[in-house]
């Protein structure tokens, strides 16, 4: 481990410097597998938070509070530690640019973090391809990369409560919302959704109401393991 | 030999509920939710518990029947074969010797079947003499759905992968036949005590 | 019980296939809908992790990890598409 970030009160961005790292591609997760002195062992997925072109392959990690490898990563972890890594893994989530477009991300919560390694390399290869970003959080605190966000087109909408200076939408995703900010059916743009399952159903099922593709829309569920 | 994680502990009990555990388990609090496929919804009105296969006549109890049976409670610790151990859970349900004092058998093992196609072996006289339940409530509260409500199989002393939720009946064989988890390497018995989590242990 | 989805267990079909699946179709012996790998509805919480078709809800695979071996029973599927 090279550094950590805290993105928010709960969720950290680790940096790790991987040896022998054969590249990844924008979407792609990574397994970690933690090992006890006596053997015992325990093992996550985390998408990779970073571009293929970055420096240092990044994993952003949400410490759940009965979690087992959450707290371990986000509080015990310091530089130089070692983590043993499995991958990249997943050849269906991932977007390149030979993929097209235009392109729509829709992020619930912590399923933001794969869309942002998308984002991070749509920018480094300097795609003219229309990209947008949903992104559905619970509360201000709760957004992550607030700032880089912030530079590209990215639609935030705060669910539960909102600072007092807030401006921007509130409120679920839901049929009407997409309906004003995705692209049209007709442009067949291809979509990326990310976050829990109940998120992920509930958008991908708008997302056909209105017409669009099936099979221009991918999936990535996240949830407790 | 993978790199140990400096500092990882995993989950640990405190020793004093460790000794009160099997081997190779630790003491939660939360009650997990793990499932072969999603919950599945019978409705009350259309439920069965049967008894079939080697017995004199197969039975079968309508929701109502089965809940005018003389029903117990039991509060006992629950192990799983995932690692985790509850203990002084409280349930209430129907011991399955009351149940199968309504039938003949010569038969020496139980298949139990479920809603959604969970299967799950036992041989019978582990589901006797005061060993099994069909158990309806958890708590006080009817069980919920998605901890095997309206009512599943209870059989504390094994791992719980066998108290097969959303059960409707058992058949009686007079030949073992490995159930889900059985048949995917996981131990025919299943004695925590033993650590007889899959097969050959 | 909330059900995730292939990329689940993306690595461990890795494991076992040595190939990443997740892009690649398979169809359901059940019901004859293909869909990729990665949109099986998973269960992951058990002593093995079960992919059921999102079309019918029948078994697809049955992935189990026991004494570090993971083995995987695909009977519940009929022709595998590699990914293109």
């Amino acid at each position: 481990m090279v550094e950590d970030v805290a993105e928010t009160a709960r969720t950290t961005s680790i940096a790790l410097d991987a040896v022998d790292w054969p590249g990844h591609l924008a979407g792609q997760h990574v397994d970690v597998r933690l090992t006890a002195e006596d053997g015992y062992q325990a093992q996550r997925s985390y998408s990779i938070a970073s571009a293929p072109e970055d420096e240092h392959l990044v994993i952003t990690v949400q410490r759940l509070d009965d979690g087992e490898v959450s707290p371990y990563l986000t509080e015990t972890l310091v530089p130089g530690d070692e983590l043993e890594l499995r991958g990249p893994i997943g050849g269906y989530f991932v977007w390149r640019e030979a993929l097209g477009g235009p392109l729509l991300l829709v992020a619930g919560g912590a399923g933001v973090v794969p869309l942002r390694a998308i984002l991070r390399h749509h920018r480094a290869v300097a795609s003219e391809i229309p990209v947008r970003l949903l992104y559905s959080a619970r509360t201000g605190a709760d957004l992550i990369y607030r700032a880089e966000l912030d530079g590209h087109d990215t639609i935030i909408t705060l669910t539960d409560e909102q600072p007092p200076e807030w401006d921007g939408r509130t409120g679920r995703i839901d049929s009407a919302f997409l309906a004003e900010t995705a692209w049209p059916a007709a442009e067949r743009p291809l979509v990326y959704i990310c976050g829990p399952t109940g998120f992920v159903e509930a958008i991908a099922d708008a997302l056909v109401t209105l017409g669009h593709d099936p099979s221009r829309i991918r999936t990535e569920r996240f949830g407790p393991t | 030999m993978p790199p140990i994680s400096r500092g990882f502990q995993g989950r640990r009990s405190d020793s004093a509920e460790a000794v009160r555990v099997p081997p190779g388990q630790y003491v939660t609090r939360d009650f997990p939710v793990l499932s072969a496929g999603p919950t599945p919804h019978q409705p009350i009105e259309s439920w069965s518990f049967e008894i079939r296969g080697e017995v004199d006549e197969p039975r079968s109890w309508t929701w109502e029947q089965f809940t005018a049976l003389p029903s117990e409670g039991i509060k006992v610790d629950i192990h799983c074969v995932t690692k985790w151990s509850k203990l002084d859970t409280s349930w209430a349900g129907v011991s399955l010797d009351t149940l199968l004092d309504t039938v003949d058998t010569s038969a020496e093992y139980v298949l139990a079947f479920c809603d959604g196609g969970y299967t799950t072996n036992l041989p019978l006289d582990d589901v006797c003499d005061g060993k099994a339940w069909i158990v309806y409530e958890y708590e006080d509260e009817p069980l919920d759905p998605e901890h095997g409500g309206p009512a599943r199989l209870f059989v504390p002393h094994l791992y719980f992968w066998k108290s097969a939720k959303w059960v409707r009946g058992i058949e009686l064989r007079q030949d073992d036949q490995p159930g889900f988890w059985e048949g995917y390497g996981y131990h025919n018995y299943g004695d925590p005590w033993k650590e007889q989590r899959y097969a050959g242990d | 019980m909330i059900a995730l989805d292939g990329n689940a267990i993306a690595g461990d079909l890795i494991e076992v296939f040595g190939v990443d699946l997740t892009a690649a179709t398979c169809m359901c012996a059940s019901c004859g809908t293909s869909g990729f790998f990665a949109e099986a509805v998973v269960y992951m919480r058990g002593p093995g992790r079960v992919a059921r078709c999102r079309a019918c809800g029948e078994l697809l695979f049955v992935l189990v990890t026991i004494r570090n071996i993971t083995c995987v029973d695909l009977r519940g599927v009929v022709g595998l598409q590699p990914s293109t």
